[in-house]
């Protein structure tokens, strides 16, 4: 299946706002736990810089759980298993286990939320292209657009931080050396 | 550990302790941990219901890491001791976890008299073809020519471990492979084995980032079996002859009855305890 068929697909999981609701609350909510776990993950190898953004981006996005939540205030949400969703694997906006090391820096944490806001951003396009539902596709330009405008807003955030150099990775005295 | 006093549904993050794991970020058990407590939240299993059971090896030490009961136990051991546990305690939903080194070295015994006996358990081997608690010699499922191991120069040079065909052979009732790079399909996995009557093994595919990088590539290079789950033993063993160790999913389902003896009220002595274990 080419990618466009996949979107599609797949967006006949998303027929109303209820159901495109219940996406959005799942991606906001792994988001959120993600970056929780990666914030103890940083605090455990003392990388705490880094350990304090992912903390703080998993509370943003505590808060967009509760904004969605009150979007659908009166709806009656559908409960989806975490494998029922309408994404392959975890939801777009999740950062995956493998993606982050210990010696990652601030730089390494902004491009990864901005990388899954991006994702944010063309799940929720593919809902607007592939509905003929006029009220679901309203609501997924609005999802659409406040994704574009974290990114955005994770834009500026990257220019405070210089791109760390070529063997950033690199350590000297590392915990775990082949025996 | 914490019980479900409220009667709002626990969530996955429930399932967590408050105990931060000391795994090296990137490792592929981050994933297993999180299917393991998503399922569990899906399952509406509660705490002090649940048993989670291991061995010795950083895959081990996930049941510090869930809020369940759980038992980190003796290298190689956790199944006798989860067999014990499940067959005194029918109730618990039992799940044991580990390495591949734990569960195919030290405790290869047991894996085979465990598939063969059928209790109602989940056996989740989180396989990264290393030992990777005590820095990175091969173990039993390390191809051949895996040359990075210190302890084994130019490679192990014996053919690997194959589980899923040893799992089969040895009579366990529901066998799978998942990559944890999927925590979500490995959760539908994990629920399905947890549901399914008998001993179900599951084998993850979790790498070791930090003394088997290249499996980064797992997460690209599995894919879901195009095939649907067999009940004949036959067919199964005949998909695994082609198997080249990266189809995820279900393989074979079966339809065994599980272990289970008799449970006496009161046990008069030790001895007559003993009798109903020997086979
Ligand atoms: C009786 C005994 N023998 C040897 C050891 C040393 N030991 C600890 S963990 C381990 C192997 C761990 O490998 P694996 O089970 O694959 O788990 P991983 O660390 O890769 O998750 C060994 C040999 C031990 N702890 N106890
Ligand atoms: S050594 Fe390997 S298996 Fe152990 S925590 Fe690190 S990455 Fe995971």
């Amino acid at each position: 299946m080419s990618a466009p068929e996949q979107a599609s697909a797949r967006s006949t999981l998303i027929a109303n706002v209820e159901d495109l609701l219940a996406h959005a609350r799942t991606m906001e909510a792994e988001a959120a736990e993600r970056y929780d776990d990666l914030a103890d993950q940083m605090e455990v190898h003392n990388n705490h810089e880094v350990a304090r953004l992912f903390r703080k981006l998993a509370e943003i996005e505590a808060k967009h759980i509760a904004a969605v939540e009150a979007m659908g205030d009166g709806l009656d949400l559908p409960e989806l298993k975490p494998w029922e969703h309408a994404w392959d694997n975890e939801s777009p906006e999740a950062t995956e286990v493998d993606e982050v090391h210990y010696l990652m820096t601030p730089y390494h944490v902004i491009s990864i939320a901005m990388h899954h806001e991006k994702k944010a951003v063309e799940f929720f396009e593919s809902v607007v292209e592939n509905s003929a539902d006029p009220k679901l596709r309203e609501m997924a330009e609005g999802l659409a657009e406040e994704e574009r405008e974290h990114v955005r807003l994770l834009g500026e955030w990257l220019v405070r931080y210089p791109k760390p150099e070529k063997g950033w990775d690199e350590d000297p005295d590392p915990p775990n050396l082949q025996e | 550990m914490s019980t479900n006093t409220a009667s709002k549904p626990l969530t996955a993050k429930d399932f967590k302790s408050d105990v931060k794991p000391v795994w090296c970020p990137g490792c592929g058990d981050f994933g297993v941990l999180s299917s393991l407590t998503k399922v569990f939240a899906e399952l509406k299993l509660s705490p002090e219901n649940v048993a989670v059971i291991s061995g010795i090896g950083c895959s081990s030490r996930i049941p510090a890491y869930v809020n369940s009961y759980g038992f980190h136990g003796v290298h190689g051991r956790a199944l006798p001791l989860a067999i014990g546990l499940k067959v005194s305690r029918p109730e618990l939903t039992v799940i044991v976890t580990g390495g591949d080194g734990d569960g195919f070295s030290i405790g290869g015994n047991h894996f085979l008299h465990a598939c063969r006996r059928n209790v109602d358990m989940t056996y989740v081997v989180m396989d990264n073809q290393v030992y990777g608690m005590t820095k990175g010699q091969a173990s039993p499922t390390t191809e051949a020519t895996w040359a990075k191991g210190k302890l084994t120069p130019g490679g192990p040079g014996i053919n690997p471990f194959h589980p899923l065909v040893i799992a089969l052979a040895s009579g366990a009732n529901y066998i799978a492979r998942c990559s944890s790079g999927d925590p979500n399909g490995t959760a539908k996995v994990l629920a399905e084995a947890i549901a399914h009557p008998g001993f179900s093994f599951v084998q993850v595919l979790s790498p070791c980032v930090t003394y088997r990088p290249e499996q980064r590539d797992w997460k690209k290079s599995t894919r879901p079996s195009p095939v649907e789950p067999t009940d004949d033993p036959a067919r199964a063993a005949r998909r695994l002859m082609s198997d080249d160790g990266l189809n995820t999913g279900p393989l074979y389902v079966g339809s065994r009855a599980p272990y289970q003896p008799e449970l006496k009220a009161s046990v008069e002595n030790l001895a007559d305890l003993e009798q109903e274990f020997l086979v």
